[in-house]
């Protein structure tokens, strides 16, 4: 056997981790401009508000139904776990900490995600192949400021919103199947789910919210903005966007909640 | 005046501009002829700043582009892109104001609303069309509010980036009807890439031509069909034989 061959694993190894660092390196400063042009006018406004719509206002049905059906879900399964040690009254208090720490950010932010990152690096994918980006530039119009800086202020706001209702919803749908199926009486589970919930379980959570609305944002215009040519292109740049954004969703979820709840 | 002093740029191991030297005289049209793939659209693109060549120089009045004022300088550019590049997000009017609704040109929306529907009249088309969105418009009428959207702010030069590409032979006369007209009317500097010779004929002062990465031919469009150069012959009969290789 040839030492090229040999070698060509190697290669093939070194090769993934440059491109790694490469793409690592390209969105650290795709996120470095963002934050810039956060600080320097100007500001398009009206782009904000188009984008707090399409990202917020819209995305409430996708986040309220998940939130609800997660919510009714986890008070079932929380009851027929509790019930194997006769805990089954923690059922409010497990399922709105439950809800507000964990699901309602973590399954807000992968709707999100799937919905709103997926738009926006389809639709800035399009914008790039058809020349709209360059138009942009050639009126004198910084992309970045008009594209990007919207979109990643707009998604940074709404999602801890959606999140805060996604969590209200949630609790709901374990109340519902509480008191319709599990035995519960309204006030008694409403008066338990209040008085175990703390101001940091709900504050975390709405951080998360702010956090996985950044990075679902970032992906999006990060993807469109470097999407390759036709339609193909735009296509696996939304297909990018989606799945970088999960999973830094997934893997930010861990970190905060390290840094939140560890010892 | 734009100069362009040995501007090279490559993608990869494609040479595509090898040392281009070619001056836009201040008040003519200029148009940039040569095959597909020439890079065309790359000179264009890296005299207006949106690809970075890596060598050579490009001047606007004696002064390089690429240091001083970037706004203040792109204020000076209109462009025709080749597929329109409308914002399909805002109406037609929108599209054309869009540079008289922020930034430095900005002015009210009023105004700003006029001057777009009278350019749009300008183009040939009615207030109607004003409140329509891109995607209502046919491809002709596209370029028509491309067009529109290129004079809006009144720009000392204009790009126009393969103004016909796509469109029927009548409505390419009209657009080439317009275009001389308006550079006419306007004294702006016009500079258009373009394969299409019907075009070519309708709206240059100046012809030159692009094959391998440099200018191999350029003169006054009334010298060009006298032009002994087989480059230029070829390219302008449209034949197949010649010194210009083609894929068969």
């Amino acid at each position: 056997m040839s030492v090229q061959a040999l070698t060509s694993p190697l290669a093939a190894l070194g090769r993934a981790t440059l491109a790694l660092f490469a793409a690592t390196g390209r969105l650290t400063f795709f996120v470095g401009q963002t934050l810039s042009h956060l600080i320097r006018p100007p500001f398009y406004a009206r782009e904000f508000w188009l984008a707090c719509l399409n990202i917020g206002w819209l995305s409430l049905p996708v986040v309220g139904m998940t939130a609800l059906f997660t919510g009714a879900a986890l008070a079932l399964q929380i009851y027929a776990g509790g019930a194997r040690f006769s805990a089954e009254q923690v059922v409010p208090s497990i399922t709105a900490i439950g809800m507000v720490r964990e699901l309602g950010p973590v399954l807000g932010g992968l709707m999100v995600a799937a919905r709103v990152a997926s738009s926006i690096a389809a639709e800035i994918g399009t914008m790039k192949v058809t020349e709209q980006i360059d138009a942009l530039t050639t009126l004198s119009t910084n992309p970045m400021k008009y594209l990007t800086v919207p979109r990643v202020v707009a998604a940074t706001l709404c999602v801890p919103i959606l999140v805060g209702i996604g969590d209200i919803i949630g609790i709901m749908g374990g109340w519902m199947v509480g008191t319709t199926r599990l035995g519960f009486n309204s006030a008694t589970y409403l008066k338990n789910t209040w008085d175990f919930l703390e101001f940091w379980d709900v504050g975390s959570g709405l951080v998360k919210g702010a956090a996985f609305g950044f990075i679902v944002a970032t992906m999006g215009c990060y993807h469109g903005m470097n999407s390759g040519r036709g339609a193909q292109g735009v296509g696996r740049a939304t297909k990018s966007a989606v799945v970088a954004a999960s999973v830094a969703i997934l893997a930010a979820n861990y970190l905060l909640t390290e840094a939140f709840f560890s010892a | 005046m734009i100069t362009l002093e040995a501007l090279t740029k490559s993608f990869g191991s494609k040479h595509v501009l090898r040392g281009v030297d070619l001056v836009v005289p201040t008040g003519q049209s200029t148009v940039i002829i040569g095959g597909s793939g020439t890079g065309k659209s790359v000179l264009l693109k890296c005299i207006l700043g949106l690809i970075e060549p890596d060598g050579g120089t490009i001047t606007l009045d004696g002064a390089d582009v690429r240091v001083g004022d970037r706004d203040a300088f792109l204020a000076r550019f209109g462009m025709l892109f080749q597929g329109g590049a409308l914002f399909d997000s805002l109406s037609v009017w929108e599209n054309v104001a869009f540079r008289l609704l922020r930034g430095s040109l900005k002015r009210p929306k009023p105004e700003a609303r006029e001057i777009a529907i009278e350019k749009l009249r300008r183009v040939g088309l009615s207030p109607d069309v004003a409140d329509l969105f891109p995607a209502e418009l046919s491809g002709g009428m596209q370029k028509r509010v491309g067009l529109a959207r290129a004079i809006a702010a009144e720009p000392e030069i204009i790009f126009f980036d393969e103004p016909t590409t796509g469109l029927d032979p009548i409505m390419a006369g009209v657009i080439n009807e317009l275009i001389r007209e308006i550079v006419t009317e306007m004294g702006a500097t016009a500079m258009t890439i373009t394969h299409d010779m019907s075009s070519v004929r309708a709206i240059a002062d100046r012809v030159a031509m692009l094959h391998a990465g440099k200018i191999r031919w350029e003169g006054p469009i009334a010298e060009m069909d006298a032009t002994p150069d087989p480059y230029v012959q070829q390219f302008i009969h449209g034949r197949a034989e010649g010194p210009i290789e083609t894929l068969r």
